[in-house]
């Protein structure tokens, strides 16, 4: 294969008007998830700089190299960093974090600095998992579900489609509304199956655009039901990388009725923002 | 008398003729996009094999997913009927039999005549159905007839903790990465559909003798990971793949 369409852009980020150096605390969180990895450094609260990019078959490679990219260009060394929380998939192996915070957690906290305290319901749709989160106006978890078991509803499930149809995976939500009409959703649960079924719809003439029409009301469907299952309490986000798949999102909203609130932060770094928040406020406690 | 019974399965149609209860043609092609003109082809091959033609045959029944598309079929029988009734008629003796497709595993109990009794499936995920086997094979670059073999050379079980044939492909690859060895992967890639096989056997209760069908039982690998996982002895007949058409045959001949 020529070129990898599952494979989005990796990045880093730096806010130019902080200068680290008259913080009080620089805290910093590093999510190391199956599919993709963030490093979020914080200056007193504040976002200061955060990368994101592919975890790699290595969990503390990936933790280091998301944590080094993050650190890049802003003269701050990792020894300046004054406390770190591991998050995600690969939390315990991330060798430089003082402790490890589940992603639910993380993901709760992340949220409530992202959205404002209002958010309630937080949908976070990750790489290999999907996690419904309750959440008070602290933050706190006070329930969830998850299905950590099916690429159904996953990141990686798209993914799957993007190299099928050979289109980018940023682009799949876009021309996903490149359709007449909305389509039936794409019938089968298992990505496998799926992708038989999606095969004989192009066989059958269907354009890309309809297919992924198709399969993004059934990804949108499938996680509806975990969010069914738990309720939907008003306000509502939606976290993780497929947050910004726009074909998904609209379709979900119209399932849930509600529109999800948005944020000026990415998406994919709430889990880490959460860690970044907790270090400092762990950093603050050991000071005490 | 002269019956037919046509399975038309997510990967391969099968047909088998019978005159007089015995079992005169076979035959096998790809269900491929055109499911409709591989059960025209599937039938004309074993038609050709009996050195019959289409009106010899009495009755006509169809099994499989795409039993509606045999449109020269005169009723259906589902495929936990065909499977149950094949394997009865071929092992007297079997009160539980677990059938696994490409697509699709199935735990039934039948009583002596190979009437269903209870029965389980699993339809909605590739984990436990040849498809798994396949998206292996195609990740470990091993030829799908060849993952059988290869998985009895094993000498360690390697656990999988993916049950999901999308997230296995990545764990398979981490694996590779790791320098597991190939046979080692293989034989967990065999243990993983085995685990889930079984626990949908244990959910509808064993009774022996337990019988093996369905084109995934010519899989030695899977074979023996069931053998182990059940702790034992499964009949397996020869054809394993014909069985849901043999039982369509049978069917065919009662209702004709």
């Amino acid at each position: 294969m020529s070129q990898e369409y599952w494979r989005w852009k990796e990045y880093n980020w730096r806010d130019e008007n902080i200068d680290w150096k008259e913080a009080n605390t620089i805290t910093a969180g590093v999510d190391v998830g199956s599919v993709s990895s963030q490093a979020v450094i914080m200056t007193d609260g504040k976002l200061f700089a955060y990368s994101n990019m592919r975890t790699g078959s290595d969990s503390p490679d990936s933790a280091r190299n998301a944590m080094n990219w993050a650190l890049e260009g802003t003269g701050m060394k990792q020894e300046d960093v004054q406390y770190v929380v591991g998050t995600g998939y690969g939390r315990v192996n991330v060798p430089f974090a003082q402790k490890a915070i589940t992603e639910i957690a993380c993901h709760a906290r992340g949220g409530n600095m992202m959205y404002g305290n209002t958010v309630r319901t937080i949908l976070d749709m990750g790489g290999q998992d999907c996690k419904a989160i309750h959440c008070d106006e602290r933050g706190k978890v006070t329930n969830f579900l998850m299905n950590d078991k099916c690429a159904a509803g996953t990141g990686r499930g798209m993914e799957v489609f993007a190299d099928l149809l050979a289109v980018p995976v940023e682009e799949v939500g876009e021309l996903s509304f490149d359709v007449d009409e909305e389509p039936e959703p794409v019938s089968s649960t298992c990505v496998v199956f799926a992708k038989s079924e999606a095969t004989a719809l192009l066989r059958q003439g269907w354009p890309k655009s309809k297919v992924l029409a198709a399969y993004c009301s059934a990804m949108a469907h499938r996680v509806f039901t975990l969010l069914e299952r738990i309720g939907v309490e008003k306000d509502f986000a939606i976290t993780g990388g497929i947050a910004k798949n726009v074909g998904v999102v609209r379709r979900l909203e119209k399932e849930v009725g509600m529109k999800p609130l948005t944020s000026k932060y990415d998406t994919q770094i709430a889990g880490a923002i959460g860690a970044a928040l907790f270090a400092k406020a762990l950093l603050e406690k050991s000071r005490k | 008398m002269i019956t037919a019974g046509i399975d038309c399965g997510a990967k391969n149609t099968k047909v088998v003729i019978r005159k007089d209860g015995e079992v005169i043609a076979k035959s096998l092609v790809l269900s491929g996009f055109d499911q409709k003109a591989a059960a025209e082809e599937a039938l004309e091959m074993a038609l050709k094999e009996a050195n019959l033609s289409k009106k010899d045959i009495e009755h006509v029944t169809a099994t499989g997913v795409g039993m509606k598309q045999a449109s020269f079929a005169n009723d259906t029988i589902t495929e936990v009927g065909s499977a149950a009734k094949g394997t009865v008629f071929l092992f007297p003796s079997a009160r539980t039999v677990i059938d696994v497709g490409a697509e699709e595993g199935r735990a039934i109990r039948a009583d002596g005549t190979g009437k269903v009794i209870d029965f389980a499936i699993n339809e909605k995920c590739a984990a436990g159905s040849g498809a798994f086997t396949e998206a292996m094979a195609r990740a470990l670059e091993v030829p799908l007839e060849k993952m059988g073999e290869l998985s009895l050379k094993s000498q360690n079980a390697v656990p999988m903790n993916a049950q999901c044939a999308i997230f296995a492909e990545s764990e398979v690859v981490s694996l590779i990465h790791a320098k597991t060895p190939k046979e080692d992967i293989v034989r967990a890639v065999h243990d993983a559909i085995a685990s889930r096989i079984t626990s949908m056997v244990r959910r509808v209760g064993i009774e022996r003798e337990v019988a093996l069908v369905g084109g995934v039982a010519r899989n030695v690998g899977f074979v023996k990971s069931m053998k182990e996982d059940l702790e034992l002895e499964m009949l397996i007949p020869e054809d394993p793949e014909f069985v849901g058409a043999l039982g369509a045959a049978i069917a065919a001949a009662e209702n004709r």
